[in-house]
């Protein structure tokens, strides 16, 4: 544990002064700015930031994931031959990942909203999924990177498939669902469709912050249906039990064959 | 003592080491030689638990390797190719080490004395040159006073100067009793060093004993001669 703990503090020692964490910050700081001097409009200003967040998160985690184990090869076996387990070693670099990816996104998004008219007492509970979204974006792209980077020793393969399981995830499902509700017509979907936009990380953050929304009127049937399932305690604590699940389920597999593999 | 028993690693259909048992005596120098892809570094990372066999096991000081840690305590490794995360500085990488070890409270730090590694101590390692690196890796794996020294080509990237002060603390620790396993390519270096010779070749020990020994089996005048013999023969 004591070890853990080292190893995530000279990481994020580390990743601070990277100048790709700066760039990141930098970036939610100037979307951050711009989309809240363009509108005085809370609720519009809080979906753009939302819908740019969840593109950008999960792209940048699951790219600088990857990334970041294929480039610290040489470093993991340097730690290796230390007397540290393997178990704490991955765990603490990927803590040592998360911790500094979400800092940076806390900061660039929480100094425009601040500094906006914006105020924040009125929107807490959407704001709270918002920043609440982009934890656990971050936690689970960047688990998915992990796993991906254990799995493929070749890192023009580990990085083509982050990028296909990203475009998946953002576009491919999206674009999957609207075929099946389209084919479908007919039928009543709605029960499916929560069963689906579980599957789905990028989705369920979504729908969980329109919800909390006035916009989520526009949802029609749909957005009623949903509506009545996710904001009940069990809606919630089925959201965040599935969202613990995706970080987990990639972290177990990919801890597992960490420990197995050769350097 | 390090001890291979039969010991053998899979690639998928690749065999880099085949069914190799050996012995490593305590307080010896060994030199691992062999031409590229012989399974040199692949023997060195098995002793070090970072590939594990696919069959056969080893055994340091009689206490066999099943994917516990604690063993490493007494083995300092200097790897091929140094890398560290970039944006720490020399002086935060060694803090880093030793925070890590904190079974420890006295360091070996002569070598960064005679490495003048004190001006570079505030460097960014990402702007560190390749030899420089390699210093401060010969500087961690000596850090802890171990009793294995695991060193894989630790000459290759430096210059003269410092390929002698390593050589000489290499010597150094030698007559302090450590037991030191090497691979290298410098005949001079082994002809220097060297107190035991392992000869590997596509996986497979194909001689064992000292320089001497080596050159009188294969009837040649000199070691390149007699490790040049030693290729061509298989």
């Amino acid at each position: 544990m004591k070890i853990l703990l080292k190893i995530i503090r000279y990481q994020i020692h580390d990743m601070s002064r990277s100048m790709w964490l700066i760039i990141y910050t930098l970036f939610f700081l100037v979307v951050g700015y711009g989309l809240t001097n363009f509108s005085s409009d809370a609720p519009k200003v809080l979906v753009s930031i939302m819908n740019i967040t969840l593109i950008i998160i999960p792209l940048v985690s699951i790219i600088f994931g990857t990334i970041y184990h294929y480039n610290n090869k040489d470093y993991i076996i340097l730690m290796l031959s230390q007397p540290i387990k393997r178990k704490t070693l991955f765990f603490g670099i990927y803590l040592g990942l998360i911790i500094p990816l979400i800092s940076s996104f806390l900061i660039g998004t929480l100094i425009p909203i601040i500094f906006s008219r914006i105020v924040l007492g009125d929107y807490f509970d959407v704001l709270f999924y918002l920043f609440g979204s982009g934890i656990f974006q971050t936690a689970v792209f960047v688990a998915i990177a992990f796993m991906i980077a254990s799995y493929n020793e070749n890192r023009m393969l580990g990085l083509g498939l982050s990028i296909f399981v990203w475009l998946c995830f953002a576009v491919l499902y999206d674009g999957m669902l609207l075929i099946i509700i389209q084919y479908f017509n007919d039928y009543p979907l709605e029960k499916i469709l929560i069963g689906f936009s579980i599957f789905n990380p990028i989705d369920l953050a979504r729908i969980l912050i329109i919800l909390k929304l006035d916009v989520a009127a526009l949802m029609g049937y749909t957005g009623a249906v949903f509506q009545k399932f996710f904001n009940t305690d069990l809606g919630i604590i089925v959201s965040v039990i599935s969202l613990i699940i995706w970080t987990g389920i990639p972290l177990v597999i990919g801890n597992k064959k960490f420990s197995k593999k050769d350097f | 003592m390090i001890t291979l028993n039969e010991l053998t690693k899979k690639f998928g259909a690749l065999e880099a080491l085949k069914n190799i048992s050996l012995e490593i005596k305590k307080g010896t120098i060994t030199y691992l030689v062999g031409p590229n892809a012989s399974g040199k570094t692949t023997l060195i990372k098995s002793i070090l638990g970072l590939v594990k066999p696919t069959t056969g096991f080893i055994t340091i000081d009689n206490e066999r390797l099943n994917g516990n840690h604690s063993y490493r305590s007494k083995i300092g490794y200097m790897p091929q190719i140094a890398s560290f995360p970039e944006n720490l500085t020399v002086v935060e990488i060694l803090k880093m080490m030793k925070n890590l070890r904190e079974d420890l409270t006295s360091y070996d730090e002569e070598l960064i004395g005679h490495f003048k590694l004190e001006k570079e101590y505030n460097k960014r390692l990402k702007n560190l040159s390749g030899g420089t690196k390699q210093k401060v890796n010969a500087v961690i794996a000596f850090l802890f006073n171990p009793e294995i020294l695991i060193l894989d080509e630790p000459t290759a990237g430096l210059d003269p100067v410092s390929s002698s002060i390593l050589k000489d603390k290499i010597l150094k620790e030698n007559n302090n009793g450590k037991t030191m396993v090497f691979t290298s390519h410098i005949l001079s270096e082994l002809e220097e060093l060297a107190q035991d010779v392992i000869f590997l070749l596509e996986g497979e020990t194909r001689f064992r004993g000292t320089i001497t020994d080596l050159i009188r089996s294969t009837g040649q005048q000199n070691l390149e001669r007699a490790i040049a013999s030693i290729m061509k023969g298989s």
